[in-house]
């Protein structure tokens, strides 16, 4: 291939493009698992207190039930973020493709 | 004693959401180690990231301990003008940033924001430039870390060296084994749970206040009075709540400031070095320009409420403070749960913007300065190991300079004002350097470094009291105005007095010299219309004047 198309070259870039070869980042677990994990247990966790609240808390909050409001809206977005990850799990890792093609 | 009258009442459950998250945040990190065999997918996450996790990552560096706490303080004091620093100050930049100047840091796989300056310069410009951010982010970690412990301290009454080794640790662990995969994947969910412990302040502030027309009817009765609710309307003269005029608001936040800190700031542009391809490194800072519109709502509202609610906010020292303004309204509005979410949130902010300093620090550190001057030639894995040490040396020095911090907390803030100016002169560097070819290696060098010191003097002088401004901010829009058309006339002077660089020299580095390729690596997926990263970009633009419309 040509040079043409090609940025400048640098020794130390083109080292670190060379290592990017043995990359194992392609195998990253996926962030929306633990997201919406950690969502649903905050959803439920709040929900529960949000049905047990006292007189005292709804007052606080301006007699907003917020601890069930917040807590469902919680669920509801983990929950989500779950779905979104089983409908399009992360593509499957391409083969290394940007291995400079000398 | 000082600060109890901030003491949240948290409880048993409050404490498991806190716990949950910070397990969560080391889960996380120790997860990214697997993903960790060279010193790319250490301090580049391997450049596989999707884009709109490396845009909430973008969003989320920013959202640190002076951003949520100091923009709900603008709010209360200046009012709704705050919103200028999301608007014009931030949303056309990240834009820009993306547009234009994403190909040239992206496609020409450098792996640092320095690192183009010594492609594109040469070595001494490189040197300056990341021995001073080096410096600069290890400082501003440590005023993060001091915060956090502030707050820590304040809302549950943890004594401050605990808060502040404690906050160190868990970000030291999960950037020291998860690397930037580990820092990113933590920030996009900080951004989601800082969320979640916002909204409920602000939906409930606005109940307590009568909605948003409640809202802006009493703040008209405060002391803010009516020009808190207009963003541009009193901005002929300097007579409003910012002391601003509205070309300084333009050109300087708008344009010096913003595009300084936007586009040359690497623990920012990191982020999106990190994506998988052209197309989601440029569609990076556009994503995250998305949430930072509405970011406002969560911040320079709660700040309205609290100005409206809490009896006598605005005080010098004590409890009252501007800065207090959300901590204030968790603790009057907040039944434990919602608590113990929003506590999490603001701790988790102050972590975001702490691993952005911690995780841009250690990869300048080990590519810019450890591996270009003092030990080259090694092997990857020795880079990798640097790069550990770096993280772990960068937090340590960021537990002292927190404790340095904790004596002289107005020292710190303007340590964090000065390296905001110096941002100035490196943007005019790069600016010129990116679009005229003939612009020399030394002429580069001189920019920077006299662009640089102006604003240091001008910034002294103002300190020492020589010269006067209205404000800090005043200063801070002259002091990056001038600095700017220094390194402008700098250049011009130079240029023609020493030698260009070669044309091949400067492929994938300046506008119009070729080699860059804003199709690299592309997917079958990025080619359709919604992702064009021009047109999410004007749509950005588009937004941030139309949200001007109900405020002007």
């Amino acid at each position: 291939m040509s040079n043409d198309g090609q940025p400048a070259q640098d020794p130390l870039i083109d080292e670190a493009q060379a290592e990017q070869r043995r990359s194992a980042a392609a195998r990253l677990f996926d962030i929306r698992r633990v997201i919406g994990g950690l969502f649903v247990a905050y959803g439920i966790i709040v929900t529960l207190i949000g049905i047990f609240d006292s007189r005292a808390e709804i007052d606080k909050a301006e007699g907003v039930r917020i601890n069930l409001w917040a807590g469902l809206a919680m669920l509801v977005f983990g929950l989500l973020m779950l779905l979104w990850q089983w409908l399009r799990p992360a593509e499957a890792p391409a083969p290394n493709e940007r291995q400079p093609d000398a | 004693m000082d600060g109890d009258g901030l003491r949240l009442n948290m409880n048993g459950l409050d404490y498991l959401i806190l716990a949950l998250y910070f397990v969560t945040v080391l889960g996380v990190g120790f997860a990214a180690r697997r993903a960790i065999r060279t010193s790319v997918d250490f301090f580049l996450s391997g450049r596989s990231l999707p884009a709109w996790v490396t845009g909430l990552a973008f969003v989320s560096a920013n959202l640190g301990a002076l951003e949520i706490i100091g923009m709900a303080a603008n709010g209360a004091q200046y009012g709704v003008m705050t919103v200028h620093y999301y608007w014009i100050g931030a949303v056309p930049a990240m834009v820009f940033l993306g547009i234009v100047m994403m190909p040239f840091y992206y496609g020409s796989k450098v792996r640092s924001v320095p690192e183009y300056l010594r492609l594109r310069f040469n070595r001494p410009t490189h040197l300056l430039n990341a021995l001073s951010f080096a410096v600069a982010q290890v400082l501003i970690a440590g005023v993060n870390l001091y915060a956090l412990a502030l707050v820590m301290q304040a809302l549950l009454g943890w004594p401050l060296w605990t808060a502040i080794v404690v906050g160190a640790a868990i970000v030291l662990a999960y950037i020291t084994i998860g690397g930037l995969s580990g820092a990113i994947y933590n920030e996009v969910l900080q951004f989601f749970v800082i969320l979640a412990g916002l909204i409920p302040v602000t939906v409930i502030g606005l109940v307590k206040v009568g909605g948003w027309n409640g809202l802006m009817d009493a703040v008209g009765d405060t002391k803010l009075g009516e020009a808190g609710l207009h963003a541009w309307q009193d901005t002929g003269s300097t007579a409003n709540p910012l002391g601003a005029h509205w070309i300084g608001i333009v050109f300087g936040l708008g344009f010096v400031l913003s595009f300084g800190y936007w586009t040359t700031n690497f623990a920012e542009v990191q982020r999106a070095l990190s994506a998988k391809n052209m197309s989601a490194a440029r569609r990076t800072p556009i994503i995250a320009a998305y949430p930072k519109l509405f970011i406002p709502l969560v911040t320079v509202i709660p700040g309205l409420v609290a100005l409206v609610t809490v009896k006598g906010l605005g005080a010098e020292s004590g409890d009252l403070q501007y800065n207090n303004a959300i901590p204030l309204l968790m603790r009057d509005l907040l039944p434990n749960g919602v608590l113990g979410v929003a506590v999490t949130g603001l701790l988790a902010s102050f972590m975001a913007g702490m691993a952005a300093n911690v995780s841009g620090f250690n990869t300048v550190f080990t590519y810019d300065i450890w591996q270009a001057y003092i030990r080259r030639d090694r092997s990857d894995e020795y880079y990798l190991r640097v790069g550990r040490w770096a993280t772990v040396a960068a937090v340590v020095i960021g537990i002292g300079t927190a404790f340095i911090a904790a004596g002289f907390s107005n020292i710190m803030n303007y340590i964090q004002a000065l390296f905001s100016v110096f941002n100035a002169p490196l943007f005019a560097t790069f600016i010129i350097g990116m679009f005229w070819k003939r612009m020399s290696a030394l002429a580069g060098f001189w920019s920077l470094l006299l662009g640089t010191l102006v604003s240091l003097s001008l910034y002294l002088l103002y300190k020492g009291g020589v010269v006067d401004f209205n404000s800090d901010l005043e200063e801070s829009f002259w002091g990056a105005g001038l600095a700017f058309v220094t390194a402008v006339v700098v250049a011009a002077i130079v240029t023609p007095l020493t030698s260009p660089k070669r044309d091949e020299e400067l492929r994938g580095l300046v506008y119009g010299m070729g080699g860059v390729d804003l199709k690299g690596d592309v997917l079958a997926g990025d080619a359709v219309w919604y992702r064009s990263p021009v047109l999410l970009g004007l749509i950005a633009v588009a937004l941030a004047a139309l949200f001007y419309i109900p405020v002007f």
